[in-house]
């Protein structure tokens, strides 16, 4: 706030998000942060009404997107909501991404940090920057009225242009916009109805297609600076570990290498390019003292966290008497499921440029989480937070992995442009796949078990879920918000919200303490939730003796989640026969699911051989996702998630053993490659309701929906992720 | 000094040659289209054409491509890499991005010998290029989109 200008020009608009959220906003004339950013920069006059528009002479509007474009869309999603209520033509935006400042940028779901995560930046966004565009079309209307000396009640707005019928006059926003932002800012402006919506819910093109396609887009690996250094870091041989000794000569005797130092999280290598950096570090001969290392071994761990299923954990939901229920019940089921650590593995690996300057320091970085890396830059620099300017890049994807509470490749970055001070250089801190792959930070690996009762007539009375796995927020910023009364929400999300009507519902939870770091991974706590309770429900059925969609369709009582899951099942053709295929078993599942306030029913369809390979033929998916702003790109996230869903279904595990990661790239740990990408057909539910996220939801019900199919064609469940495929063997 | 012709420019160099094209193609001339994404050729980001065929830059060392002929996503062109980018463009295949120009040039080197491939030529071609987005069903819609195109 210490940057408004002209204080009695402020006005302070109360919103509110459709979680409830109350919240206010400041807007500010007549420098925005958008203003701002590009002071010194031209002669022309922008007018920036508020952080996130600034129009210019030349009638193009540039909006001013808080969030990281990751491949979600927000660069596209975001400038439309604007484009809706400023009334501009779509050719007339241009996307700029926000500067890390939380006092004008943070994430109205996070509270005082600035940051993409949790699906959250359309909910957030649908109501701040449609009203921001109608600020901003309200001062340009006043500017013209006050030209032209009429009522301003007789103007109106067409694209791009503000217009007198009466008289005939018109003038283009780029004319009115010195003009507009001398006037007064309005304290109320209305915003349109869904049903006037122009642009909202249309087919918008993407803003960054084209730079996507002729390798223009740049990225923070592509951060070219005079000057700059490129540094690999040796990291520990084990998750915890010192390091012991270095010898450093036979790095240092590489061509193109300019500096060896020490940090905290390991040892650096400083060279010309990438290729010096990398024969530069593999010559480093580095003793580590694992002594206070995470020596974890993924078989023990398991033996452990399955011994823990039979122990009473913390209780995060509880109704009625599943015990006694459970007891009484005419037919009892149990079951236990099983999911690997995983890595996020982006396509771009993690990739930093930090310069040192007088003033502070510069960033540049795909950054997801601009206050706490601003926050852990500051601290290790011994600054004040507002002195690291972060810029904010594209990132080659990140599905949660640039959102680190801990900030790691940032504050490893900071580290070593720290050490190298006297090299004066900016540094560019590139990690390798291999350091991706055994980086840390994974979804953490769990265990749930389940058991629950039918009674005579095969209605489901009592449910008991416990789940063994580490907690993702303890320790971290997000602690307070996130973790109560020992429960960290993002543990059991999706478990203790069950969507079934069960009267009797126990769902316990047990923590453990490893050292191996985890972290919120694309759908978070929802990526083994929905694969336990949605197979479970569908052996209930079974045993039931009933229908499984018929069997989710009378104990759901919401009607969104009923919504998508009739959708899906009318579109699938559920209840027909599928076309048979020689030398092939096929068979259909269904799994559905909310998750970040959108609900995604998926029906897969899968063909079985008799050695157990499978193929996932087609998966028709249903969204309710509210308001669709940008229908395409909410296909688009289905459909990647869907792929994201089944590469983690199909192959995906992280292994340790004694401390060492023993996945280290591509070849061990495999994605989804084209050849196993199914037939993706993705129908919205239409709805006036306010938007909620689509990055993450199409993922949760697609591992469960293909463990499903492959019951429904071989009798085989498959509990455990990734799928082993010998167990659906003819027999 | 190591000769080669990158995008029809001869360019000289200044590099071991063990390094391989990938890292001369960023660090050494700036081209950065070309993307790292894993360093042992399973991953296709780094896909570039020599002499016309697509390899992989981060296991060909600059060495094995001397004296001949390189193209890089910021040099291709001709009917096929335009066919491609405007259905990329038009379908809107990329969502992250990282990847896709590795995708458009093994997609090019697929038209140039197949002018109408089938999902089963496409999904051949384009296996050895990862997409962490899963953008995979929209790059068949777009190769066969860019085939169309080129049969006019």
């Amino acid at each position: 706030m210490d940057k408004i200008i002209n204080p009695s020009r402020r006005a302070f608009l109360k919103t509110g998000t459709t979680l409830g959220v109350g919240l206010t906003l400041a807007f500010y004339l007549p420098v925005g942060g958008a203003a701002r950013m590009k002071a010194g920069q031209g002669t022309d006059k922008p007018f920036a009404p508020n952080a996130f528009i600034r129009i210019a002479p030349d009638d193009t509007v540039t909006v001013i997107v808080k969030h990281l474009e990751m491949g979600q869309g927000v660069n596209t999603g975001l400038p439309t909501l604007v484009a809706e209520e400023l009334d501009v033509p779509w050719e007339k935006i241009r996307v700029e991404t926000a500067p890390a400042d939380a006092k004008l940028y943070n994430n109205l779901l996070w509270g005082p940090m600035q940051g993409t995560g949790g699906s959250t930046a359309m909910a957030n966004s649908f109501e701040q920057l449609r009203r921001a565009g109608a600020t901003a079309r309200a001062m340009l209307i006043a500017a013209a009225a006050d030209n032209w000396k009429v009522d301003a009640n007789t103007l109106v707005t067409l694209d791009g242009m503000v217009l007198h019928r009466p008289s005939g006059r018109k003038a283009s926003y780029g004319q009115l916009a010195e003009k507009a932002a001398t006037m007064p800012q309005p304290a109320e402006v209305a915003l349109k109805s869904p049903q006037d919506f122009k642009y909202i819910g249309k087919q918008f093109k993407r803003t960054d297609s084209k730079a996507k396609s002729n390798g223009s887009a740049q990225f923070a690996s592509d951060v070219r600076l005079p000057g700059q250094l490129t540094a690999l870091l040796a990291r520990p041989s084990v998750f915890g570990a010192r390091l012991r000794r270095v010898q450093t000569e036979r790095a240092k005797a590489v061509p193109g290498v300019r500096a060896v130092v020490e940090v905290p999280q390991g040892v650096a290598v400083i060279a010309t390019d990438f290729w010096s950096a990398k024969k530069g570090r593999d010559a480093l001969q580095i003793e580590w003292d694992e002594s206070g290392g995470a020596r974890v071994s993924t078989t023990e761990q398991r033996d452990q966290y399955l011994a823990l299923l039979n122990q009473p954990g913390k209780v995060a939901r509880s109704e009625g008497d599943a015990a006694q229920a459970l007891a009484q019940a005419a037919k009892k089921l149990e079951a236990t499921f099983e999911f690997p650590y995983l890595a996020h593995a982006p396509m771009e690996p993690l990739s930093c440029v930090v310069q040192l300057k007088d003033s502070g320091c510069e960033i540049w970085a795909g950054s997801q989480s601009q206050t706490s890396d601003q926050a852990t830059a500051a601290q290790i620099l011994g600054i004040k937070p507002e002195q690291v300017k972060i810029h904010t890049l594209l990132a080659g994807g990140s599905f949660g992995r640039r959102a680190n509470p801990a900030s790691d490749y940032i504050a490893e970055a900071v580290s070593v442009a720290k050490a190298t001070r006297d090299l004066s250089a900016p540094i560019h801190l590139m990690w390798t796949r291999e350091d991706d792959i055994r980086g840390g930070y994974y979804r953490p690996m769990f265990v749930h078990a389940i058991s629950a009762g039918l009674d005579a007539q095969g209605n489901p009375v009592a449910w008991n879920q416990r789940l063994v796995g580490q907690s993702i927020a303890a320790g971290t910023a997000f602690e307070g918000g996130l973790v109560k009364d020992g429960i960290d929400m993002t543990s059991v999300e999706g478990a203790s919200n069950l969507a079934y009507a069960i009267p009797n519902l126990h769902v316990e939870l047990h923590s453990p303490k490893l050292g191996v770091p985890v972290l919120w991974w694309r759908s978070v706590g929802h990526t083994h939730t929905a694969f336990s309770t949605e197979i479970f429900i569908d052996e209930l059925a079974a045993a039931a003796g009933k229908d499984p969609y018929a069997f989710r369709r009378t104990l759901i009582q919401h009607p969104r989640l009923n919504g998508v899951l009739e959708l899906a099942a009318t579109k699938a053709g559920w209840g027909t026969p599928l076309a048979p295929k020689s030398g092939v078993r096929r068979g259909r599942g269904i799994a559905v699911h909310e998750s970040f306030n959108s609900f995604v029913a998926e029906v897969a369809e899968v063909s079985v051989k008799p050695d157990g390979s499978f193929s996932v033929d087609r998966v028709i998916c249903a969204v309710d996702c509210g308001i669709a702003v940008n229908p395409d790109q909410v296909r688009a996230q289905m459909e990647g998630g869907i792929g994201f869903g089944l590469s983690a279904a199909l192959h995906s595990a992280i292994t340790l053993k004694a401390g060492r990661v023993e996945q280290s790239n591509f070849h061990d740990y495999p994605l989804l490659r084209i050849s196993e990408m199914p037939r993706v057909e993705v129908h919205i539910v239409p709805s006036q309701a306010a938007p909620t996220g689509v990055g993450e939801p199409g993922v949760p019900p697609l591992a469960p929906a293909v463990a499903n199919a492959l019951f429904a064609a071989t009798g085989k469940r498959l509990r455990k992720l990734p799928f082993e495929t010998s167990e659906l063997r003819s027999a | 000094m190591i000769p080669i012709i990158v995008n029809g420019t001869p360019r000289s160099v200044d590099a071991t040659p063990d390094t391989p094209l990938l890292w001369v193609l960023r660090d050494n001339l700036g081209l950065t289209g070309t993307k790292f994404g894993c360093g042992m050729a399973q991953c296709g980001a780094c896909t570039v054409h020599l002499n016309g065929a697509p390899v992989r830059a981060c296991m060909t060392p600059v060495s094995a491509a001397a004296g001949q002929k390189i193209t890089t996503i910021e040099g291709a062109q001709g009917k096929a890499v335009k066919a491609l980018q405007d259905a990329w463009v038009k379908l809107d295949v990329p969502q992250c991005g990282y990847c896709q120009s590795g995708q458009i040039m093994s997609a090019a080197a697929l038209l140039a010998g197949n002018p109408q491939p089938t999902d089963a030529d496409i999904d051949t071609a384009l296996d050895g290029n990862l997409c962490r987005c899963a953008t995979y069903q929209r790059i068949r819609a777009a190769v066969h989109q860019a085939a169309r195109t080129m049969r006019g």
